[in-house]
């Protein structure tokens, strides 16, 4: 399958998926948010790399928390921000997806930052963008969503050294989490040691252990000397179509408490996409406790898309270095 | 008009017939099959050297667009393509629009048929009015209008009163049912078949269950029943072993299966390729192992193209919003050759699933090539190689996922009726 995320030269052109990328790129887009995250400090939190190019936050689904950040994060590489929030825009009035799509890039559009609800959405749309616009995946359907993970490998590697000898859990609503897939990805490729995944049948995928994971459904079991646990939101519209009896079970059996992440080493960190629901799938004592990273992973959040998004332009860019 | 034609490979799988003779085509009819025949001056001699004579194809289920959706396609545009397919005779499910549940849209569908002249088109008349799984549609007046058989549509009977009630009553006309088993909760959570490929795409997946719930309790109502009944398009092995245990048992009940779930399977979905986004789902390999042993052990008697005509548009968006569905009627043919080919299934095996064996489950004469019989007839050119392309296709549906697939046989000619309706270029 030919990977269309990547230039001839091996560059980044979307960031679509993590499937199909190398460590070595992996662990770019890593470094160059460790030269990005300096800027935060700074006086002057911007740097010109991507002045005179226009980014359009393409949102078919709602998101603050991903769409700040990636505003904030072009905002800071001096690029031209647009939004466009369509589920309450174009296509309710019956243009196409690809109609949308054409109509913004005849604004000389240089990036789309997309979030869909549809699985393979962000392909379909970097499928049909002109040669020179570049695509990022801010989360497509239960598929992936690439910057996440990249963030969370980062918060990773910022408390953690060595990944081969790294025993992940990530807990909770596997089935329909596109961040899991991109993490499950990104752990494999970045060389983790064991990756698992705790969770009830009902909101594990088919084959679960053909992604490459350790299944429990026993969340002691799965938490046992684990270095890093990553705690999913799990959606309360769950509750329906049978999947889970109540929020309180589910925070019986799967919720993280003080007691539970005793299991894993005493060192382990604490990781959630956000937003979290206290009492649901994580207690406040830990979520607020001292092995929680929670906060950092949105820290870092910014300088993972500056990275992407910085790396995914630089063919088109005639600065590309970060000024000192 | 008279036709000779000559010197090809004449193959009847229903009488067993393979070898190099003449076929005589006069009124319509086939008037000798031989070397020769007495005082017969052809208007046209078509050289079949190197070619096989074959009957016309005869295909289970072809969605032709019309009524309802004649900005897709229509009688005449189908009716071409399958012409081009070397089908000769076809049969439409009654989910048109109207629904096929009263005389009047038979007879629409059939007087265009005949106007284009090109195929003889064949209906299923709805089992429920409206294909609402509600009240019985008059099967009877459906029958004597000209309806073959008896179906739903894509709509499954929840109900198992209705179904087995309906059931009966097609049983006491002596109609065949026609069965697209799905259970339709299941197959509610997705658009993928459910395994390693929807997990690792996030794409809701269709359990193998969907059908297999579906035939099982379909074959108790048959039973109790005693109708006769035909299940189209099976997509899993599992089915395919519950209708041997039923056919075992002596069960009335045949079984199809479409010519691309024979070569496809979930890990063609590449990048999310809505072309091969198609229901029931292509499954796993061991799957498509299982139905093609299957159709070599004669449980799936037929291999039909399950045409279902797009607009491209339907294939533009995000995996799960586009429409499912395939145009097959112009890769049925080569599709199913290959098969031999590559020595999956034996050459009379394949035709016979092509013809004659669709012919018995419509209960009609055509499928095969005799003296006397009407002149239905399929000319195919197996050293053609070729590269298939869907925006060459006669069809107006250009969805196809076999786009740069190479193949080797190829329909020449078609005569449909005694007439030539197709000839390649």
């Amino acid at each position: 399958m030919k990977n269309n995320q990547l230039t001839e030269q091996g560059q980044l052109r979307h960031f679509l998926t993590i499937e199909g990328l190398k460590k070595p790129l992996l662990t770019e887009i890593m470094d160059r948010a460790e030269q990005f995250s300096g800027i935060t400090h700074r006086q002057v939190k911007k740097v010109p790399i991507l002045r005179g190019k226009t980014i359009v936050n393409l949102f078919f689904e709602n998101s603050t928390r991903t769409r700040s950040t990636f505003e904030l994060a072009a905002k800071r590489l001096s690029a031209d921000v647009m939004n466009f929030n369509i589920s309450t825009s174009a296509t309710s009035k019956g243009e196409s997806l690809l109609d949308t799509l054409h109509n913004l890039e005849s604004m000389h559009t240089d990036m789309f930052v997309v979030r869909h609800n549809q699985s393979g959405a962000a392909e379909f749309i970097a499928q049909h963008v002109s040669p020179h616009v570049s695509v990022i995946n801010a989360g497509d359907g239960c598929h992936a969503h690439p910057t996440q993970a990249m963030l969370d490998m980062f918060t990773i590697r910022r408390h953690k050294q060595f990944f081969p000898d790294l025993r992940v859990a990530i807990v909770g609503d596997i089935l329909h989490s596109r961040v899991a897939r991109s993490q499950i990805q990104a752990l494999a490729t970045l060389g983790v040691g064991e990756i698992r995944v705790i969770g009830p049948q009902t909101l594990l995928p088919a084959d679960c252990q053909t992604l490459g994971v350790h299944v429990y459904h026993d969340m002691e079991a799965g938490l046992e000397g684990v270095d890093v646990v990553i705690m999913l939101r799990l959606q309360l519209e769950r509750m329906q179509g049978a999947l889970l009896p109540s929020a309180r079970e589910y925070y019986h059996c799967y919720g993280l408490t003080e007691e539970k992440l005793k299991l894993a080493k005493p060192d382990a960190i604490v990781m959630h996409p956000g937003p979290i629901n206290r009492g649901v799938e994580i207690a406040s004592s830990v979520a607020d406790g001292p092995q929680s990273v929670i906060l950092e992973q949105v820290t870092h959040g910014i300088a993972i898309r500056m990275a992407v998004m910085s790396m995914a332009l630089a063919a088109h860019s005639e600065q590309n270095e970060i000024p000192a | 008009m008279k036709i000779r034609i000559k010197n090809g490979r004449v193959i009847d799988p229903a009488s067993q017939l393979d070898g190099r003779h003449d076929v005589f085509i006069k009124d319509g009819k086939i008037v000798a099959i031989g070397d020769h025949f007495e005082d017969f001056t052809a208007d046209r001699v078509i050289d079949a050297n190197g070619l096989i004579v074959a009957p016309g194809l005869v295909d289970l289920n072809v969605r032709l667009r019309e009524p309802g959706q004649e900005h897709t396609a229509t009688i005449l545009s189908e009716t071409a393509a399958a012409a081009a397919g070397g089908v000769t005779t076809l049969c439409v499910p009654p989910d048109t629009d109207p629904v096929i549940d009263n005389p009047a849209v038979v007879e629409l569908i059939e007087d265009r048929a005949k106007k284009s002249g090109r195929s003889m088109v064949l209906t299923a008349g709805a089992m429920t009015q409206n294909l609402e799984c509600e009240l019985l549609a008059e099967m009877a007046r459906l029958k004597d209008a000209g309806c073959v058989a008896i179906s739903n549509g894509l709509s499954t009977i929840k109900n198992s009163v209705i179904l087995q009630r309906a059931m009966a009553y097609a049983a006491t006309l002596d109609m065949t049912v026609f069965i697209n088993p799905v259970d339709p909760w299941l197959q509610s959570q997705g658009c993928v078949h459910e395994g390693a490929v929807s997990s690792r795409l996030g794409l809701g997946g269709i359990p193998e269950s969907a059908e297999t719930i579906a035939v099982s309790r379909d074959l108790i109502l048959i039973e109790q029943t005693g109708v006769r009944a035909h299940f189209h398009s099976l997509s899993s092995g599992k089915a395919v072993k519950l209708i041997r245990d039923a056919q075992n048992r002596g069960l009335p009940v045949t079984a199809d299966v479409s010519a691309h779930h024979l070569h496809l399977s979930e890990h063609d979905l590449g990048n999310y390729d809505a072309l091969s986004h198609v229901l029931p789902p292509f499954r796993s390999i061991r799957d498509r192992e299982q139905l093609q042993q299957g159709v070599r052990d004669g449980i799936i008697a037929a291999i039909s193209s399950h045409h279902q005509p797009l607009d491209k548009d339907d294939k533009l968006g995000p995996f799960a919003e586009t429409q499912a569905g395939i145009s097959g009627l112009e890769t049925l043919l080569p599709l199913t050759m290959k098969l031999v080919e590559d020595d999956e299934i034996d050459l009379p095996k394949a035709l016979a699933a092509l013809t004659c064996n669709p012919a018995d489950i419509l209960g009609i004469d055509s499928g095969q090539l005799k003296v006397g019989a009407v002149a239905d007839v399929c000319l195919i050119d197996p050293d053609s190689e070729y590269e298939c392309q869907p925006l060459n296709f006669v069809s107006a549906g250009k969805n196809s996922p076999f786009e740069g697939w190479l193949f080797n046989h190829q329909v020449s000619h078609t005569i449909f009726h005694g007439r030539l309706v197709y000839e390649r270029d």
